[in-house]
């Protein structure tokens, strides 16, 4: 009665949200007194989950998940739960595991939790705090069924080393047939995902144009961040709609968002709460974004920007 | 082809979030509630399958009577008919099983959810009546178009989109891009007029245990005044981020 983490991979390496839902899962495992499975699906090395405390890992290789599908990995993720008799399964909050989860939801008859930031306050009953309302606030919510399945928010949790050794065994689901089959991808691979990226670099209609966000960019460049926006600036097509952060687009969950001539509606805020350190750029000192803000610069972002880049370079050279 | 819209009844995007009875429940004090803005791109796109290929429209919601000014408002953008399931949607599953019955019951080729809700941000609903009623499913659905039986799904992925390929039944998770913004419409005077001769059937709600119970509520910690520096001293930002916050 171990408890199950799906651990996602991409192109056969484990993404960081792996580690970080191992980490959890190894949390509610010490609660339990039990132990930690992963299934990992078409990855190469899973020797590197033994050092987020999971104990054994349950290895899929099979060409018919090369690509994702969610009912494919929920009847998978299924049968390993089932094998292992898991009473906790614990996901990701990424797109795809938010996908896949109702689904394996129904197939375990089990109770879900999405968005969750902390490890559950009790076991029984069985109690995790997520967060709702857009990042405005959080629910308490208690999970009544027999298997229940937990979905960590991105960076909440955060990282925790629990050496230890996984052994792997080899399991092999048997695949449904899939109703839904990918025709095509558009996807700049050599990017920083908002989903995955530690930092983020969001600007605003305050930038007046598509042709000013070379120095975003750059600027996010230096950082390793990935690049954001506001609604309008999506709307008016200065930027790729993947790009648009808030209620409506994209949440960020990073360690340090950085919104330069954004500024600060609700409906923006309400996606980015959930970043643990913001810094503000505006030349409007009232702009509502300063209320929500760790660190503010009040001037004009044309200067602000490139001269930031090249503290940020002569930081990163003496590092 | 016969669809189903799912409509969540929500605070509107600028409501303040303040809970009462002990913070156990939300305070609807002032609130003023909207179709969820994920239904209204998904709401739109139906209205699309109707003008352009003779789509039958029917609206549902699970909630008390005072959902139906906003099923009603879906009537006015166009909708044919509305269902209200009789009962307080208390957790996700047990919407979703409500959900699924209707559409089964209905023989509805396609459902149209909305990724999630913007109250509890669940993200659940859609994918469990997928599950439910075992049908094809797209999540994050930013694109819909369908050829008698068949259609072609675009969806968001993190970084960038895919397209997919499917039957009917599907059930999508909508989002914005589904349809532009500009093309989500507003009750004018005569759909107002109508939606007051359209259905609106109120039936009763199956069993359906929740499998979660929301306990209580906590609003995050107030958060310290900024810390300005000023653009001519940017050394001490990239100091402040690198020493005290440690982000950099
Ligand atoms: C139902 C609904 C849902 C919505 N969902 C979202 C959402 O998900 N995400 C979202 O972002 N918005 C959303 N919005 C829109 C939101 O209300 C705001 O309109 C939007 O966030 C404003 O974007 P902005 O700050 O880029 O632009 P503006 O409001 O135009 O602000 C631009 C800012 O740039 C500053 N500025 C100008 N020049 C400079 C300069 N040279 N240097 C530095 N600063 C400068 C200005 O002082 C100003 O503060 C939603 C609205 C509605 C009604």
């Amino acid at each position: 009665m171990s408890v199950l983490v799906y651990t996602e991979s991409e192109q056969g390496t484990f993404k960081k949200t792996a580690f970080e839902v191992a980490s959890y899962a190894k949390a509610v495992a010490n609660q339990l007194g039990t132990t930690v499975t992963a299934i990992a699906i078409n990855t190469d090395d899973t020797s590197t989950l033994g050092n987020y405390g999971v104990d054994k890992v349950l290895n899929v290789k099979n060409a018919q998940l090369n690509e994702f599908n969610a009912n494919a990995y929920a009847v998978a993720i299924q049968q390993a739960a089932e094998s292992e008799s898991a009473k906790v399964v614990v996901v990701s909050s990424s797109a795809n595991s938010k996908y896949l989860a109702p689904l394996l939801a129904v197939g375990l008859n089990a109770g879900y939790a999405s968005n969750v930031v902390e490890a559950p306050s009790s076991t029984s009953p069985f109690t995790v705090k997520r967060s709702a309302f857009t990042n405005k606030a959080f629910e308490i919510t208690q999970i009544n069924t027999d298997v229940k399945i937990v979905g960590v928010s991105n960076n909440a949790f955060g990282l925790v080393e629990n050496s230890g050794s996984a052994s792997a065994e080899d399991f092999s689901p048997s695949i449904p047939e899939l109703g839904v089959t990918i025709e095509s991808t558009d996807k700049a691979t050599d990017k920083v995902t908002i989903a995955d990226a530690e930092t983020v670099v969001s600007a605003g209609r305050g930038l007046k144009g598509p042709e000013n966000w070379g120095m975003i960019e750059e600027l996010a460049d230096v950082l390793g961040a990935a690049t954001a926006c506001s609604k309008p600036v999506s709307d008016l097509g200065w930027r790729p709609h993947s790009e648009h952060v808030g209620q409506t687009g994209k949440p960020v969950a990073s360690n340090l968002y950085i919104a330069i001539g954004i500024s600060g509606a609700i409906q923006h805020l309400a996606g980015i709460n959930a970043s643990k350190v913001k810094v503000v750029i505006n030349t409007d000192p009232e702009a509502p974004f300063f209320k929500a803000a760790d660190y503010g610069v009040v001037g004009d972002a044309f200067e602000v920007v490139p001269s930031l880049i090249e503290k940020l370079k002569a930081f990163k050279a003496q590092q | 082809m016969k669809i189903l819209v799912c409509i969540s009844h929500v605070p509107d995007t600028t409501s303040k979030i303040n809970f009462t009875d002990g913070d156990t429940k939300f305070d609807t004090n002032g609130v003023q509630f909207v179709i969820n803005p994920n239904d209204e791109f998904g709401l739109t796109r139906a209205m699309w399958f109707k003008e352009k290929q003779g789509a039958n429209v029917t609206v549902v919601n699970v909630g008390g009577p005072e959902t139906e000014p906003t099923l009603r408002k879906a009537l006015a953008i166009g909708a044919d008919a509305a269902i209200r399931v009789n009962t307080a949607a208390t957790d996700s599953f047990s919407v979703a099983k409500q959900l699924a019955n209707v559409a089964k019951d209905g023989g509805y080729d396609l459902v149209i959810a909305g990724r999630e809700s913007i109250d509890y941000n669940g993200g659940m609903v859609p994918g469990m009546i997928a599950g439910l009623t075992q049908s094809n499913f797209v999540n994050n659905c930013i694109n819909l178009e369908i050829d008698g039986t068949s259609a072609k799904a675009t969806r968001e992925i993190d970084g960038g989109k895919e397209t997919v390929s499917t039957s009917l039944p599907l059930v999508i998770g909508g989002q914005k891009g589904l349809v532009e913004e500009s093309d989500l419409r507003i009750p004018n005077m005569r759909g107002i007029m109508m939606a007051r001769k359209k259905p609106l059937n109120v039936v009763e709600p199956v069993d359906a245990d929740a499998e979660t119970t929301s306990v209580s509520f906590e609003k995050p910690a107030p958060k310290g005044a900024v810390t300005l520096v000023s653009p001519d001293n940017l050394d001490e930002l990239v100091s402040l981020l690198h020493n005290e916050a440690k982000v950099i």
